[in-house]
């Protein structure tokens, strides 16, 4: 099994015409991945054409709106790729779509326009009071369930399935954890994005870990600033019985600069490496000093099982 | 970004908050100038971006321009908390009969806007919010709906404003939450807001962060940014668009992708311990894409930092393989050719690591070491430092 993402995800591209879209349109399918179409209000009507894992060339369709390319694809699941100024734009219609699940690769997205479409997001609740769409992102690299789907920019072929789960703020820090971790595997891993506000959380991820039979431990990195790694700790405490290793990057961080993502910064006494390392380690999870040291801790836990 | 309080003062006003008069000087001669033209009593401001100014001696009353002449010429170079103070506002003097707290702010916890209001403005407000917080109103703001006339009314009805004051308490955080969302702001500020003797509302003292991500759309921003407070080599990788930030120390480091740099600076730090405790130099990120170029521009940049001896270059190859990086790195060095005098310690990871290790072995470039390992390239960074 695997959480949020499966073989049967039918997937969705917004701005799959654009350079990034069609870069990465290209790579998802060539791993696997079910692209069943893309959206392009400008290029309604046109059609892109990829080579798919099988080495057949796929013409995927462009449609004029997310709506219609989920009534005619029966879509479930969107990646985003338009640039910053019409991301919110992009979102939101994706969420009145009924999307269940929406990537939001962009990188530089004003915070303000994470928040609207965020709170958009949580207006639109099911019959049961159920968000309906989830969020991963923005500024992410999105999320894998290896050998089955890949939605975002994970390079494909640095692990295989296994039986770990992993969430990140990271981008280049996870690929740097799966690697170290391959001969193990994963199960899912899904990259959250390192800005102020986010759709799913790391709670969000460890949640649906514990739930899925065929994770058996989750690795955890965290990053400098907010308190997203706290809340996760006291979420482990009291809901997480898999083992859990952490990693928490930005010990040397100064105060008051940020470190490449918007989110990460240390302000004041708040949000700093150390805080969040002895919040996860209070929660039972044991916390690698170096990435190398956090993929040794996990499989020392994995070797009983 | 974190404005000065006459920046915030001037956006207040472009936007219809109730505010002062209030003009910023850099001399002594500017500031009674300023003085005259406010006329009456003014108070002379330290503009300076840290709180606890008025504790440091860095507002004084005058009530002549000449006063405010002597008060400019002690406070203009003041170091206020380790930061120079390189202007003064000269504000118009107030009459104060009450002190109020009024903030909203991005709640990143809830993934949503958050208004404080507080009846008791004026002090520290992490002190009150500790020592009386019932005395703290605090309202959640929803980003889609924004800060209205209804939700200023459930503001002010929370903090407790008197019946007759209320109402114009209200339309005033109408417009702060105007500034708020019309400039992408992710705090606006303002302690004190007051009621005057004649009964009117003001802001009176201002704080503004902005949201870098926005600028594109906030054209006017650029203008606000302190160019004499940059560091030369962060203005430098500005320019080339590189993600830079200088840290004291003697190991310069290149990455790709924020988390990994983070995470390289703390490796460095720790290897640092056993070799004479020297330091990451800096922070940069490259980026996923690492071309030959911007691998260049960053190695230039680095190797522009006096205080560096020796450089690490960490790279996990993704989308982009490290055989392109390795190619980068060989090509940045001949781009730089003379310039490259530093020893580069160079570990990579990844897809296509063994092409990428090969293409840096055959090039055999006298000043690149390779690592396997991030831990043992950092050791091995922090020891060429060490020993240089």
């Amino acid at each position: 099994m695997s959480i949020f993402l499966n073989k049967d995800s039918k997937v969705i591209v917004q701005g799959i015409t654009g350079g990034e879209g069609s870069k990465h349109t290209a790579r998802m399918l060539a791993y696997g991945t079910n692209i069943v179409g893309g959206v392009n209000a400008r290029k309604a009507g046109t059609t892109v054409t990829h080579t798919n894992k099988e080495g057949n060339e796929v013409e995927l369709d462009v449609f004029g709106s997310v709506s219609e390319a989920v009534e005619k694809t029966g879509a479930n699941v969107s990646i985003v790729f338009v640039p910053p100024a019409f991301t919110k734009d992009a979102v939101i219609e994706a969420i009145d779509a009924e999307v269940p699940l929406v990537v939001v690769i962009t990188e530089g997205v004003p915070v303000q326009d994470s928040a609207e479409f965020w709170a958009h997001a949580k207006s639109k609740t099911d019959a049961n009071g159920k968000q309906i769409t989830r969020i991963i992102g923005p500024n992410c690299p999105g999320i894998i369930s290896p050998e089955q789907s890949n939605v975002g920019i994970t390079p494909g072929n640095i692990t295989g399935k296994g039986k770990l789960g992993l969430v990140s703020k990271s981008g280049t820090l996870t690929y740097q954890m799966m690697y170290e971790l391959r001969d193990l595997g994963f199960t899912t891993a899904i990259g959250i994005g390192g800005d102020p506000i986010i759709g799913t959380t790391h709670i969000d991820a460890l949640e649906a870990f514990e739930a899925d039979p065929e994770t058996e431990g989750i690795v955890m990195i965290g990053e400098i600033g907010g308190d997203a790694e706290e809340r996760a700790a006291e979420f482990i405490k009291a809901n997480v019985t898999k083992p859990v290793v952490g990693y928490v990057a930005g010990f040397t961080a100064p105060e008051g600069k940020t470190m490449g993502h918007a989110g990460a910064i240390v302000s004041g006494s708040s949000g700093t490496a150390q805080a969040k390392k002895e919040a996860l380690e209070a929660a039972g999870v044991k916390v690698g000093k170096t990435p190398s040291e956090a993929a040794q801790l996990m499989r020392e836990l994995m070797a009983g099982k | 970004m974190d404005l000065f309080e006459y920046q915030a003062r001037d956006l207040f006003e472009k936007h219809g908050v109730p505010v002062l008069q209030g003009i910023v000087a850099s001399t002594p001669e500017e500031a009674k100038a300023a003085a005259e033209k406010i006329g009456g009593v003014t108070v002379v401001k330290a503009q300076v971006k840290v709180g606890g100014r008025g504790k440091a001696g860095g507002v004084k009353v005058a009530k002549t321009a000449d006063e405010a002449f002597e008060y400019a010429q002690q406070i203009l170079g003041m170091d206020i908390k380790g930061h120079t103070v390189n202007r003064v506002m000269i504000a118009q003097g107030a009459d104060i009969a009450e002190e109020y707290y009024f903030s909203i702010l991005l709640d990143r916890s809830n993934r949503t806007y958050l208004a404080m209001c507080s009846v008791e403005g004026g002090m520290d407000i992490e002190t009150l919010a500790k020592e009386r917080p019932e005395a703290l109103a605090k309202v959640e703001v929803n980003p889609a709906k924004g800060l209205d006339a209804e939700k200023a009314q459930e503001i002010v009805e929370a903090a407790g404003f008197a019946a007759d004051i209320k109402d114009q308490v209200a339309e005033v955080l109408v417009t702060l939450g105007e500034v708020f969302d019309k400039e992408d702001a992710t705090l606006v500020e303002v302690n004190p807001l007051v009621k005057t003797g004649d009964g009117k509302i003001l802001a009176l003292d201002g704080k503004i962060s902005l949201d870098d991500n926005a600028d594109f759309r906030q054209k006017d921003h650029e203008a606000l940014v302190d160019k004499s407070a940059e560091n030369p080599l962060e203005a430098k990788a500005k320019e080339n668009d590189l993600n830079y930030v200088k840290l004291d120390g003697e190991v310069g480091i290149i990455g790709n992708g924020a988390g990994l740099v983070m995470s390289t600076l703390d490796v460095v730090a720790y290897a640092g311990e056993n070799h004479g405790n020297v330091k990451p130099a800096n922070f940069l990120d490259i980026g996923g894409g690492a071309s030959a170029e911007v691998m260049a521009n960053g190695l230039d940049v680095i190797l522009n930092d006096e205080q560096v001896k020796s450089v690490f270059v960490n790279v996990f190859g993704g989308i982009t393989a490290c055989d392109a990086v390795a190619n980068g790195i060989v090509k940045a060095l001949e781009i730089l050719g003379d310039k490259a005098t530093k020893p580069l310690v160079v570990r990579l990871d990844g897809n296509n690591v063994e092409e990428g290790r090969k293409i840096l072995n055959d090039a055999n470039h006298p000043l690149v070491h390779q690592a396997d390992t991030m831990d043992s390239g950092a050791d091995k960074a922090a020891e060429l430092a060490h020993n240089a």
